[in-house]
């Protein structure tokens, strides 16, 4: 065979092999989509959940994955913002930032649902959070803080070093280079770091299960007061997620129409994490365009 | 006599155990243009950054020797590297504005300086941007990216950044070699403008460039200063037979 021959058999089964990826994904698409779409309405959006009738929604569920990805979000971002900076930024190489470089690297590997078994030993037993919101947010930091931690870092790297020389020649001082020139610079980068991240935690039910608990107890949404035992802030309420319980609905669900809220809310979970892929391209691009054109 | 504004004595600059400078003896006085030239890796762009500390982001490097800015030791343990870059300007060889606005560019020293009245502001960006013959051309859009700027007019207004900090030396590395002729000539023009005002320090492996612009030129090669004079006498009647062959293209 020659060079030419190989060359053509090698982008030819390369091309079959993305083709196969794109056509495996797009039919579990198009399989969650199709058999979940159907299911959704507003009542199936809004209305608490039902443990024995047909009819309930996902209505509780939906407004847990959202307040749990803020407060999660809230919590990791400046952590990992920080910690990035640190490393990008100032730290030099040795042994203790080659320890938290590693520290995060296997962090970032650990499987979900050992995430989920920390948080519940360390959160929920150990200091006394029981299954809520706040451990179910703080499992969430865990397994967000290293990925993010990283996708910043990335972030800062697209920033040429040129940059870094023109704000320090300008007489800026390192902080202000950073704050100033540099953090802007990455801004668009960094926001869609943070978006994508942001779908994985909202998909993620392993860390949860036993953090946050696998019960959704009626809210009462007129009443905003975090203290209260049925406010929808509560954050010491469990709070099961969508992602949870779809899980749940499929391991033990006992509602004669499990398999049709199990469809939909597949369904809203695959469309919200499409939407935030779709956000965090259409906002990087735009706030990237803004900045750096007419 | 005028005085010397910028001093350099025994400097010895090692990466590592490499030594890149060895031994420079040195002086600025005020105003005026001077030309470093020399072969590529003769320790040039090293030197210049020497003169705002800009070799101090680099690790591993060791330097010795005394360099004076006004009479003050510029690598005094009491030095302020961030007042001395505002007093010493750099413009680098790549044009790397920031990316934002021709506008925010020019007064971002100042506005993180603390400067907020928009009309000292406002007349800055104008003054700074005749200063580096650019206003013209940008005068309309000011409020819109740098990034979308020839990179000649770019160049330009990098330069017109330094100069809103009113440094009082301006270093400049091959600040042409990364554009056209015309935008490099527009350069070389912008500078003999702000000879009479300010000292300027520009490396340049152009040698018609030095001899354009140039009040004075310095010849290194392999890391020594070999000679330094007036730039008509570097070019028409260099005392030293090394710079004699680099400026008649025999090697380098
Ligand atoms: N960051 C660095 N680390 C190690 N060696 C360097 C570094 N920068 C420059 N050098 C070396 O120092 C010498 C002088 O380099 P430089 O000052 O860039 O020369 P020039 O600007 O005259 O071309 C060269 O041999 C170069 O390889
Ligand atoms: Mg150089």
């Amino acid at each position: 065979m020659n060079s030419k021959t190989q060359n053509k058999v090698a982008i030819g089964s390369l091309y079959g092999i993305a083709g196969l990826v794109v056509l495996i994904l797009l039919a579990l698409l198009g399989y969650i989509l199709v058999s979940g779409v159907p299911q959704l309405s507003w009542h199936f959006l809004t209305a608490p959940g039902k443990a024995f009738l047909k009819g309930g929604g996902v209505g509780i569920q939906l407004f847990n994955s959202f307040y749990l990805l803020i407060l999660a979000m809230l919590i990791s971002f400046p952590i990992a913002l920080g910690a990035a900076i640190y490393l990008y930024e100032y730290a030099k190489d040795n042994w203790l930032t080659t320890t938290i470089r590693t520290a995060i690297e296997i962090l970032s590997s650990l499987p979900s649902v050992v995430v989920g078994l920390f948080g519940f030993l360390f959160f929920v037993v150990k200091l006394h959070l029981g299954f809520s919101i706040l451990s179910g947010a703080f499992a969430l930091t865990f397994f967000n803080l290293p990925l993010l931690t990283r996708s910043i870092e990335d972030s800062l790297r697209t920033v040429s070093d040129v940059q870094r020389e023109g704000g320090l020649a300008l007489g800026l001082s390192r902080w202000e280079t950073v704050t100033r020139v540099i953090l802007p610079a990455a801004v668009p980068s960094i926001l869609t770091g943070v978006i994508l991240s942001a779908g994985r935690v909202f998909g993620e039910a392993a860390a949860l299960i036993y953090t946050a608990g696998q019960s959704a107890p009626a809210l009462n949404f007129t009443d905003w007061n975090p203290f209260n035992i049925s406010s929808p802030l509560n954050p010491m309420r469990p709070a099961e997620t969508l992602a949870v319980h779809i899980w749940k609905i499929n391991s033990e669900g006992i509602m004669p129409d499990a398999k049709a809220i199990s469809s939909g809310s597949s369904a809203v979970l695959v469309i919200a994490i499409l939407l935030f892929n779709f956000a965090a391209r259409y906002l990087g691009k735009r706030l990237y365009k803004r900045l750096t054109s007419a | 006599m005028k005085e010397d504004i910028l001093t350099t004595q025994d400097l010895h600059l090692y990466y590592g155990d490499k030594e890149a400078l060895k031994g420079i003896n040195l002086d600025f006085d005020e105003k005026g243009i001077t030309a470093l030239i020399g072969p590529s890796g003769c320790g040039k762009s090293t030197y210049l950054r020497t003169l705002n500390r800009m070799n101090d982001l680099i690790p591993n490097v060791t330097i010795t020797g005394t360099i004076k800015f006004k009479g003050n030791d510029l690598y005094a343990p009491s030095a302020d590297t961030v007042q001395i870059r505002k007093e010493i300007g750099m413009v680098f060889q790549q044009p790397n504005p920031f990316p934002f606005s021709i506008y925010d560019n020019v007064i971002y020293g100042l506005r993180i300086a603390g400067e907020k009245d928009k009309e000292r502001l406002d007349a800055v960006v104008e003054k700074s941007l005749r200063q580096a013959a650019v206003w013209d051309e940008v005068k309309d859009h000011l409020h819109e990216s740098a990034l979308a700027l020839s990179g000649g007019q770019q160049q330009r207004v990098c330069i017109a950044r330094v100069l809103a900090v009113s440094p009082e030396i301006i270093l400049l590395d091959e600040p042409t070699s990364a554009l056209d002729p015309v935008s490099s000539s527009q350069i070389e023009a912008t500078l003999l403008n702000l000879r009479h005002d300010y000292t300027i320090i520009i490396v340049t492996h152009n040698l018609q460039q030095a001899s354009r612009i140039a009040d004075r030129t310095a010849f290194f090669m392999n890391g020594e200063l070999i000679e330094v004079d007036q730039t008509k006498n570097i070019f028409m009647n260099p005392a030293n037979k090394q710079t004699e062959d680099y400026i008649s293209g025999r090697f380098g």
